[in-house]
Order: structure tokens, then sequence, then C-alpha cells
């Protein structure tokens, strides 16, 4: 046995140095860029909320006081409160867990899905490519939202549609990116190497070339969080997806929105920041997260 | 030499801020150019060479500045010169040759427009008549019917055709100096000797200067009136070309001038003197301890002794038996590969019966060649890019199917066997290949250890991971890769480190051949040096056969027994390594030998 141990002890402390670098490259990627600093900080926010948010807030999201109903922000209600009496900060904060479940839940599903798709179009070509392209031409063929929508009205009004809709609807995205990038990789000098060492087709596919392709696959999943939270607040604001009273960012905007007239404006307002916020940080951490995961730039 | 140079480089530092702190690229480094001359900048890569150059035309990317140090070009300061006087400068005074010629032209507009577009640049014709100069550039580079070329788009020449429509671009406004940097360097060796005479030509008939940078100190030598040679961003030499070769001065000029193979000189030889011998002991050290640790090492040895029987149903098999009657290891026989034609001309004119096809209807990479590797022997497959050594090579390796033709190996038929279900043959380990680019052969993501220990998972019968690291750190000790280097990612190597995993890679299921498709074509050649050595090395140690594609013939000469030169799909003369070379037959392999760059010998 003690032969065995000088070889594994390098092993171990070199993955643990591993990690270190790592952190060590986020750290530096983070202070060189601040805007990518100033996202991850609110990805931080925004996952405490959707993690916590029920435990924290002041007042129970469903519960309603008609006596307090459509009061203006104040100390005791931070964002005002609607036309039920329900506390609508409490309601922000609770739906961000719903809200990022489901950009999650059908970004998974679509990485899944389009990346597989793509990578096998992209490495096998052929048969495989024309069908995994003309499924996308055909998705790309409708209004998305509309077809999103269309997929919900036929489905039912669930929030496993919604992730559904979500995915499909963003499946040519993901399909055609993976596509080219498996494609440029097909007959790298790596691939070769691969098949010689005896790796059978499907084994180079997800050994090789999907974990090359992971980084601009994670900056294209973090784009399209973006989309997708804004896709289903989108369906539910026209009635589609989640039902009241659930909160919900979208449906609180639409429930607002016909306050906005008479002048009870924080109604609509605060989830529409709180939709805002959460898009606009999904985007901004695309860039930073390539930064970080890419090998090639950490040195 | 003139009193005034035309470019005067004083004690020029240039610095690149990275996120590791300054870096200084360029130190202190003094260069001159007199009128007319033609001057050679050599190093290895990361020497400084080209940043030198891109500091003159001031086109050093955002990170990098001139430090310290003074810049003069024919009386104008290139350091305080404002942007729009150095726009002026470059491409009208000064003009620059790259080295990839295909990136340096628009892939989407004609090689006539593109000269045109210099021309207008600088004023250097009317409208009415700036076609008319472009095709008088074309064809003082030599371009066979300018007028046609003139419509050519880049992917319609061949790599030293749009080399020269880069040098017509350079030359299109008759620049004082040209930088030529690397400009032959993914060329073949014909046609850089034919690049390389006609910048010569051009530049000595307007008595232009010229500044040549390269990594190959007889090219240099060959072309240029004085070497200046760089080390580490600073100048450690500067001499005659004449005198280079016969008189080094520098240690590092010595090391160099070592390590590049040439004639009259073994494969040793080109490693440092001091080295030349350690590696010896290495080797013997690590061949004291392999016995015990390959048994197939061992069977393959015994393999190479001459009790296989005679292969007599082999009757058919043409080409040198250096071995005898013996079996060989590999015996290729007739093969064939060959490929539709691309292009709807053909199917046109069929379609509409006009002109009868006068090509064929599709195209041979490889043309019925027959050949043997025996036990144990290195065969070099020389020729020029397109003359179908690599579309063999795939063939062998069973990566690409052939049209027809027999390929057999160790005795058994495996041209009859589909690559995709090669993949999964303990046959596969037998044959293994060393990639060409050791950085595009290195998966991003795998560590060292791990693209080592890739064939072993898939096809090897070492079990556990303290096992395979071991057997990795084995591996990684024969090719003399430092184990600390097992856990970095390729992009933290260094070229002959990541030659050297992928040696360990190649060599990790104990292969009978090994093919090695210019396994030191990207290397600096003080590290090619080191790994030829390594590789005969290797090859004695564990009893291999090479198929060594090449189209260095110094490099071949060196490393193999018998020579196999390919033109067009065909065999035109195979032999021994020293009949070939040393004698050639055929009017190619003479053409090919003379085309290589002969520096002024050193006297022995």
């Amino acid at each position: 046995m003690s032969t065995v141990a000088p070889t594994l002890e390098p092993a171990v402390s070199t993955r643990t140095s591993g990690l270190v670098a790592l952190i060590g490259h986020a750290r530096y990627v983070l202070a060189e860029n601040k805007v990518t600093g100033f996202a991850f900080g609110l990805l931080v926010v925004i996952l405490f909320a959707a993690i916590f948010g029920p435990w924290i807030v002041p007042y129970d999201p469903l519960a309603s006081d008609t006596a307090s109903a459509l009061k203006p922000p104040s100390a005791a209600h931070w964002f005002g409160t609607d036309q039920l009496g329900r506390d609508i900060f409490s309601r922000v904060v609770v739906a961000t867990r719903l809200d990022t479940f489901i950009a999650v839940a059908s970004v998974a599903l679509v990485f899944f899905l389009g990346g597989l798709a793509g990578v096998a179009a992209g490495f096998f070509g052929g048969w495989t490519d024309r069908i995994v392209g003309r499924i996308a031409d055909t998705i790309m063929a409708f209004p998305l939202f509309v077809l999103a929508m269309g997929i919900v009205a036929a489905l039912g009004n669930t929030v496993q549609n919604i992730i559904i809709a979500t995915a499909i609807v963003n499946f040519p995205l993901y399909a055609r990116v993976a596509r080219a990038e498996a494609n440029v990789r097909r007959n790298a000098g790596f691939v070769q190497a691969a098949r010689l060492s005896g790796n059978s087709e499907m084994r180079i596919l997800l050994g090789h070339i999907l974990p090359n392709i992971m980084p601009i696959m994670i900056v294209q999943m973090s784009l399209t969080m973006g989309y997708a939270i804004l896709n289903a607040a989108g369906l539910s604001f026209i009635g589609l997806g989640v039902r009241p009273p659930t909160a919900e960012w979208g449906i609180m905007v639409a429930e607002g929105a016909s306050f906005m007239v008479s002048g009870e404006w924080w109604i609509a307002l605060f989830p529409g920041l709180a939709l805002m916020i959460a898009v606009f940080c999904f985007n901004l951490l695309g860039d930073g997260l390539r930064d970080i995961v890419d090998p090639q730039r950490r040195t | 030499m003139t009193a005034q140079p035309l470019l005067d480089v004083r004690d020029l530092t240039v610095e690149f801020s990275t996120r590791r702190g300054i870096v200084k690229a360029v130190q202190h480094v003094d260069i001159s150019v007199a009128k007319g001359e033609t001057l050679a900048i050599v190093g290895e890569s990361g020497s400084g060479k080209s940043v030198t150059s891109y500091a003159v035309m001031r086109i050093l990317d955002r990170a990098g500045r001139i430090a310290e140090g003074s810049v003069m070009f024919s009386g104008v300061d290139v350091k305080a010169a404002d942007e729009s006087a150095m726009r002026d400068l470059r491409g009208r005074e000064i003009s620059m040759i790259f080295q990839n010629p295909r990136a340096a032209l628009n892939p989407i507009r004609k090689v006539g427009q593109q000269i045109e577009d210099v021309l207008k640049q600088h004023a250097q014709a009317a409208a009415s008549d700036r076609a008319e100069k472009a095709i008088a550039a074309l064809e003082q580079v030599k371009i066979a019917r300018p007028r046609e070329r003139y419509h050519a788009y880049p992917f319609e020449l061949s790599g030293g055709m749009c080399q020269r429509v880069v040098i017509a671009l350079a030359l299109a406004c008759n620049p004082q100096l040209l930088i030529a940097d690397e400009p032959t360097t993914g060329l073949d060796v014909t046609t850089q000797k034919a690049v390389m005479d006609l910048v010569v030509e051009l530049t000595r008939s307007r008595g232009m200067s010229t500044i040549l940078i390269t990594h190959d100190l007889g090219l240099a030598a060959a072309y240029c009136d004085r070497v200046v040679v760089m080390e580490k961003g600073r100048v450690v030499e500067t001499a005659k070309a004449a005198d280079i070769f016969g008189n080094p001065q520098h240690p590092y000029t010595r090391k160099l001038m070592r390590a590049t193979p040439r004639l009259g000189v073994s494969l040793r030889e080109l490693l440092p003197e001091d080295e030349a011998s350690s590696s010896l002991q290495a080797q013997s050290v690590i061949a004291g301890l392999d016995p015990a640790i390959h048994p197939t090492s061992q069977e393959s040895v015994e393999v190479m002794h001459p009790r296989v029987k005679p292969g007599g149903d082999e009757g058919s098999a043409e080409g040198h038996r250096s071995a005898g009657s013996l079996r060989p290891l590999l015996l290729v026989d007739k093969l064939v590969k060959e490929y539709p034609r691309q292009g709807a001309s053909a199917t046109l004119s069929k379609l509409f019966g006009r002109k009868p096809a006068v090509e064929p209807e599709v195209f041979r990479a490889v043309d019925g060649i027959s050949f043997t590797v025996g036990h144990g022997e290195s065969v070099g497959l020389v020729g020029e890019s397109g003359c179908g050594k690599s579309t063999t090579s795939m063939m062998v390796m069973r990566l690409l199917d052939q049209t027809s033709g027999r390929i057999s190996f160790d005795g058994e038929e495996i041209g009859n066997i589909l690559p995709q279900a090669f993949a999964r043959l303990p046959l596969r380990s037998r044959i293994q290949m060393v990639f060409q680019d050791p950085t595009d052969s290195l998966n991003p993501r795998f560590t060292a250890a791990r693209a080592i220990a890739d064939p072993i998972l898939q096809l090897g019968d070492v079990k556990g991971r303290d096992a395979l690291r071991a057997r990795c750190e084995e591996l990684a000790t024969m090719v003399g890769l430092p184990h600390n280097l097992l856990d970095r990612f390729p992009h933290q190597l260094s070229g002959g480190q990541k030659a050297r995993v992928g040696i360990a890679r190649a060599i990790a299921l104990h292969p009978k051949l090994v093919i090695l498709d210019e396994p030191t074509a990207a290397l600096d050649v003080s590290v090619q040096a080191v790994v030829l050595n390594l590789l005969q090395d290797l090859k004695q140690q564990l009893g291999m056969s090479y198929l060594f594609v090449s189209h260095d013939l110094n490099v071949v000469r060196l490393l193999c027994d018998r020579v196999i030169v390919m033109r067009s799909g065909r065999i035109v003369e195979q032999g021994s390594a020293e009949r070939v070379l040393g004698d050639p037959q055929d009017a190619y392999t003479r053409e090919l030998l003379t085309a290589i760059p002969h520096p002024p010998l050193p006297a022995h």
C-alpha cells in the first residue's frame, strides 16, 4: 500500500488546487469586470429571495385585508397594497421562486433537448442534421410568443405546460448554436485522436465535443433565462399560465395595469421592476460567465 | 553599408500590460537596415521577432506600447508620428507579408480588386488605368494568365498563388521596405523556393530593403545579407549571413544551428552538446526499468526476430523488401481513394451534352499505391501538400475507407473493416498516430493526464484510478514530461510539452505501428531536435515501426530507414533513405531536394 499512497496524494492536492484556481479566476474576472460583479450580486439577491422568500416576508402573500386595500407605499407596506389589501412587497418577493423556477426548468429542458439535438446534428451531419434543422425551421416559422400561447392553450393552463412551451419556443436557438459549434469541431485533431483511442462516436459526442461546447451553451442559457422569465410572465399577463391568486410577476402586472389609470401606480410598477431586474441580471451574467468557464481564458 | 540606414531601431523596448503585470516582449533592441539590404531576424517562438516588426509598423495591439528607444524610418520618427502619417507610411513606404496568405486576403473579393484597393488608398493610379496596373502587379509576381486571375477569389488559388498575390499587394505601391513575417512557413518546399526567389528578385531589382522574419536559420542564411538572432526579446548576435553558419559567436546561435537538420549530421548531433550525453544516460535508465512493466513491448521485440514464417501467400506484393521475404508489419497493395468531383459544371455539361467531359467524374487522391513497412522499420512518406500522403495515412489508420485496394496489418486484412467498426476492435490499439498540430489534437478541456489516459480507459487493461495514474506517470517519464505538468490543461503547456503528451497518448497502448503525421512541423527547431530524438529512443525501446509522413526531407533523412516519395497520388520513387535522398533517380525527388534552402555550410 505504501507504494500507492504517494501517487494518490498529488492527485488529491491538485484537484483542490484546481478549485482554488477556479475561485481565484472568478474573483479576477469579477474584479476586472465591474458589470459582471454587479450582475452576480443581483443573482445572489434573486436566489436568496427565491429560496428563503416565504420565510422572510412580513405578510402572507395570499392574505387579503380589505381594510387596508390600495394603500400607497408606506413604512408598514413598503411597496403598498393591492385591491384586496395584500402586501405587494411580500407578493413580489414570494413570486421570485415561481418565476425563476419556470425559467430554470424550461432552460434546463431546452438545453437538454435542443443542445443534444444540435450537437448530434452538427457532429453526424446527414439525415440527423436535416431532421433537426427542419424541426427548428418549423418552430421558427411561427411568431414565437404566439406559438407559446398556442401550446399553453392547447395543453392546458399549468406551470408544467408553461415550462414546456417556453422550452419549445427556445429550441431553435439552442439547436443552432450547438450545431454550429459541434460542426466546427467534428474533424478537429482531438476528435480524430479520440477515435484512435477507441472511443465510439457517441462517446466522442458526449465526452469530447459536448464539454467543449459548454461555455457557449452556458452563455446561451443565461441569455435565454431572461427571455424565459419574460415569456412566462407574458403568458400569465394575458391570462394563460399561472392563475390568480398565486403570486406571480406577470399576473401582478396584469392586475395592477387597470389601476394605473386611477393613480394606483405601485401595484403594477414593483412587480414590473422585479421582472426587469431579473431579466437584466441574467443578460448581464452571460458574458461574465463565459469568461469564467472558458479554460482558454484561465492562465 | 550606406552611411544613412533606411530603418534605424535604437534601444527599442516594447511592453505589454497583462494580468500578471508588465511583460517586456522586446528589450533594448538595435537593428538597422540599409537601403537595398536584406536582413533576416531569426528566433524561436516568443523571441520577440514579430513584435519588433509590429513596433516598426506601429501595429501593436492595445496592450502593447513602445516603452523606450526610437524607431527612425528614412528620417521619420515612427514613435512620434501621428496616426494619419503612419497610415501613409504603411503600405506605401513600408509593407508587410504575413504568414498565412489566406488570412491576409479578403475571401469575398476578387484578388484584382484587392490590389486596386491598395492603389486607390495611396493614390498610386488613376481610376482609368487601375485595373491595368493591378494586372501588371500580378504579372510581376509571375502569376500565369494574370488577366484571368484578376477575377479569381482567394479560395480558387493555391497557397503559393495566394502568397504571390499578397506579395503583389505589398509591392503594388513600390515601398522602400518590405517586412516578410514567416512568408513561407505554411508552404511546400518547392513553393517556398519559388516565393523566396521571387521576393529576393523583386526587391533586388527595385533596390528595396527587406526584413525577413523567420525561425529557419537555413532560410535566413540562404537568402539574406545579414542575420540578426533574437532570443527572449534580446538581440544576441548580428552577423553577415556568410559568417553566421561558419563562425557563430553566441551560444544560442550555436544551439540553434546545431538543432537545424541538415546534410551530414546524425539525430544525436542536433541536441546541444551537454544534453546529448545526458539524454543517452536518461534513456538507459528508462530502458533498465522497462521490461518488467512492458510485457507487450517485449513481445513485439520478439516478433522482430526472424522466426516469422515467410509470407509465401503475399506473392502479389510489390515494392522493396529490405527485410527479405519476411512478412511485413504493414502491407499496402494497390490502394486507391477516389472522391467525386465537386462543382456543377460537370453535371451541367452532361445535362446539356455540350462539351464532352474532359475531366473524369472522380478525383483520385491516392492512385494505386503499394508499399510495405517492416517490423521495427521507419518509413518516410514524403511529398508536397495534396500528394495524397495524409489520405494514405488516414486509410492505413482506418479513419477513412478506401475505394479499392488491400491493407494488411501483421497478417490480418484490415482494409475491409469499416472505420467505425475498427474503433472498438482490440486491433485499434496496435496502430496509433501522433498528430501534426499538438494543440489541435488535444482536447482543450482535458488535462494532460486525462488525455494520456483516454486510450487506456477505452482499450487498455489498466483498472482503477491509482493504477491508471501510475501508468500515466510512467508514460510521462518515458516521454520526458515532468509529472507536475500532468494536471495542466493544454493551453498551460508549451508546444514541446503538448507534443510529448501527444506521443505519450500514442504509445500508451503499446502500438506496433505509429503513424507520425508531421509531428514536429509546428515546433521550434530546438524542440524539434529533442522530440525527434525522443521518438527515435522510444522506437528502439518499444520495438515500434514508424510511418513518418512529412514534407521535410532533412527530417526524414534523420529518422527513416526507407523513403517513399509521392506525387499526385502515385509513388514516384522508393528505396533506402540514403539511396533516395543521396542519389535520387526521379526528377521530382531531385526537385524537392534542390528546393531545400542551402545555407553556406560550416567548415567541419
